[in-house]
């Protein structure tokens, strides 16, 4: 495993890569050195002064998927939120705890948000391209807003939706606003957007509760394929979805307005079929939330 | 499948019909011809049943008392003659529905009678030589079939006052709103408060403001009129801007922060873009608001009868206030001069209206224009895949079946 000197040289890298490269395949080449290792250690969240997570750990291993289970209101999606510094711009919002990217704490007074966001990317709720742009615009986007500059825009767009499962579909719709494609191609143009940049993880929060089964099949085989080069962290309410899509599952769970907490986190398969703690085998199974 | 998506056309047979009877289809909310010649008849009927009663029998006149009349005569026979033929619901809906579009006739009607009147009044003046000369020379006698002069000191003088006005004030606005809307802070509050205090100033405060602060230093100018119509159009924009970006929904925001954009960019790139529309319109206001301005400009720009182009040095004359100041005259070829210089300011401002509304939308639908919307249409095939349709996410309808 690299360093985190040596990880963060890779994707500067990898960034310069983007930016400069002479030929076509250098800058699709190094897929696969990008993913990242993701470590929360002793994470706490506030909004204002009501405590809503509290102590997490977890390790959010390379080119694994990690999903993030549990009940409404657990804290789930602030916990992803505080994994790229989003959490932070809630005005009210503080939080407490490292959050380790290859080693390197993100919340280092050095750190600039920006940078880590650009290197841990994330898919909303909400499919949300941006409706002034066409769908070719909203995959460049990231490069647009790190002013990153490519001779290769035409292979990055390609490369981006050819991951995110969309580019047969709308190969020939680049021009198109980016509203004017279905709901689940949305989803997967925000996934290809993400993408673009060559993060070292992908974090989704509920990426397919806004979408019907058939889409929501595609993201799920999407999350398979780019699983291979990112670090996935998927929240999901969907226990299958996250039976069928997560290599590791965390057990969150929130009780009587207490702030939310790790149960359990382990291997998908050990967590749904052998449960350590009775209340992971209830929510598993249905039985609560 | 693709049948349930995509609509049918009226004229496409519907496929495997198990039988060949005509299927009735219903519209509940049709309005048919018999349906119209209720209504017309009601209108008519109402208004020879209050004119029998009105003018026969009760002896009164006076238009504005019958037509006041009128309507709750015809609202009650169109609701009385829908309740005999159909049912309540119907009748109730009607009834709604003719007092809500009654409602709507009525707002517009000063809008065209206003339309209507400075046309008449103005266009017979109407020419190229009104246009192309000023007032200089003109001797105000009660001598008929003089020379007029003309408006085009004015119409020079109300683009460069509020070409200036907007160049200063329309990205102050914009910026204030920004403020406000998108960075935040302690002072979001007081600066909106103010806002809302000046968009309630009257505009002839504008205009003493000015005067004491720039007219008594540096005499009177265009500049000072543009910068009174800078501070009634200041407030106008950043409420309208303020309530466009509003509407942006915050997912965009946090899209863009999440691919790492700094907050300009973010403003720059997907907000501002985003309420384009929106923003072109509140701006639009803003501009007809001080571009019909008569008060602040008579203590700023003072007005004057020779072409000044020069906005920066001496009293120039703006459209407003020469329609002010002819309207005021005793010769009835000035006054009418007025009138055409109403309705000048009249067609700049539309024309501006058109103008904005072009440019704004050349983006709204598609990218490429025309042509490639029409090359769009031509290209579309109907071999949807329909696996891949998601839910309507708010956009037409035919915009969601995707392309092959």
């Amino acid at each position: 495993m690299n360093s985190g000197v040596n990880a963060k040289q890779d994707r500067e890298v990898n960034a310069q890569l983007v930016a400069s490269s002479t030929t076509a395949n250098s800058s699709l080449r190094v897929d696969g050195v990008t993913a990242a290792e993701l470590d929360a250690k002793g994470v706490h969240a506030w909004f204002g002064d009501r405590l809503v997570l509290q102590d997490i750990n977890l390790v959010m291993e390379r080119t694994k998927v990690t999903a993030l289970i549990g009940p409404s209101g657990c804290g789930k999606s602030t916990f992803l939120r505080i994994l790229n510094r989003m959490h932070e711009i809630v005005p009210s919002a503080s939080l407490a705890g490292e959050v380790h990217l290859d080693g390197e704490d993100i919340y280092d007074p050095s750190q600039r948000a920006a940078t880590v966001r650009r290197h841990i990317g994330m898919v909303f709720q909400r499919p949300n391209p941006f409706p002034a742009m066409t769908v070719r615009e909203n995959v460049l986007s990231g490069l647009r807003f790190n002013r990153i500059k490519s001779k290769f825009k035409d292979e990055i767009v390609e490369e981006a939706l050819t991951k995110a499962g969309l580019w047969n579909e709308v190969k020939d719709r680049q021009k198109d606003l980016g509203g004017a494609l279905s709901g689940g191609q949305q989803q997967r143009l925000c996934i290809a957007r993400a993408l673009a940049v060559k993060p070292a993880v992908l974090l989704m929060d509920e990426p397919c509760s806004a979408l019907d089964p058939g889409s929501t099949l595609r993201i799920e085989q999407t999350v398979k394929e780019i699983s291979h080069e990112v670090t996935v962290v998927i929240v999901t309410h969907n226990m299958q979805q996250a039976h069928r899509v997560s290599d590791k599952t965390a057990f969150f769970l929130a009780q009587d307005g207490n702030p939310g907490y790790i149960v359990e986190a382990g291997e998908t398969q050990e967590i749904f079929d052998n449960p350590k703690d009775p209340r992971t085998a209830d929510y598993v199974q249905g039985r609560f939330g | 499948m693709t049948d349930i998506l995509v609509e049918q056309e009226p004229g496409t047979a519907p496929p495997k019909v198990a039988s060949p009877k005509i299927i009735k289809r219903i519209r509940p909310r049709e309005f048919k011809p018999s349906d119209v010649l209720i209504l017309l008849l009601s209108i008519a009927a109402s208004f020879s049943i209050l004119w029998i009663i009105f003018a026969q029998l009760t002896l009164l006149n006076g238009a504005l008392g019958f037509v006041m009349l009128w309507i709750p005569t015809f609202l009650f026979l169109y609701w009385f003659v829908n309740r005999q033929m159909f049912t309540r619901q119907v009748a109730v809906d009607r009834l709604i529905g003719a007092l809500v579009t009654l409602g709507a006739g009525i707002m517009m009607l000063p809008l065209v009678l206003l339309t209507i009147f400075v046309f008449q009044r103005g266009l017979p003046l109407l020419s190229w030589s009104v246009l192309t000369h000023t007032q200089q020379g003109v001797v105000y006698t009660s001598t008929t079939g003089n020379n007029i002069g003309g408006v085009a000191h004015a119409l020079v003088g109300t683009i460069e006052q509020v070409g200036i006005a907007a160049a200063l004030g329309i990205p102050a606005a914009v910026l204030t709103a920004l403020f406000i809307n998108e960075v935040g802070g302690r002072f979001t509050k007081s600066v909106r408060v103010v806002v809302t205090a000046m968009s309630g100033t009257p505009a002839i405060v504008a205009g003493v403001f000015i005067y004491s602060i720039w007219v008594t230093r540096f005499h009177y100018s265009g500049f000072a009129g543009a910068l009174a119509l800078a501070i009634i159009l200041l407030p106008t924009v950043t409420r309208g801007t303020e309530e466009v970006l509003k509407i942006v929904h915050n997912d965009l925001r946090e899209a863009a922060i999440a691919l790492a954009a700094p907050e300009w960019r973010t403003v720059w790139s997907v907000v501002l873009p985003t309420a384009r529309s929106g923003l072109i319109t509140s701006v639009l206001l803003g501009v007809a608001v001080s571009i019909g301005e008569t008060a602040p400009l008579i203590m700023t720009i003072f007005g004057n009868q020779v072409m000044n182009a020069n906005p920066f040095s001496g009293p120039q004359m703006a459209l407003s206030l020469l329609s002010y100041k002819q309207i005021k005259l005793p010769i009835q070829s000035q006054i009418n001069l007025g009138y055409t210089s109403a309705l000048v300011l009249f067609i700049l401002v539309f024309s501006i209206f058109i103008m904005a509304r072009v440019l704004g939308a050349q983006r709204t639908k598609g990218n490429g224009g025309l042509i490639a919307k029409i090359g769009k249409v031509l290209s579309r095939t109907s071999t949807a895949d329909v696996s891949l349709i998601g839910e309507d996410s708010g956009h037409e309808r035919e915009e969601v079946v995707p392309h092959e």
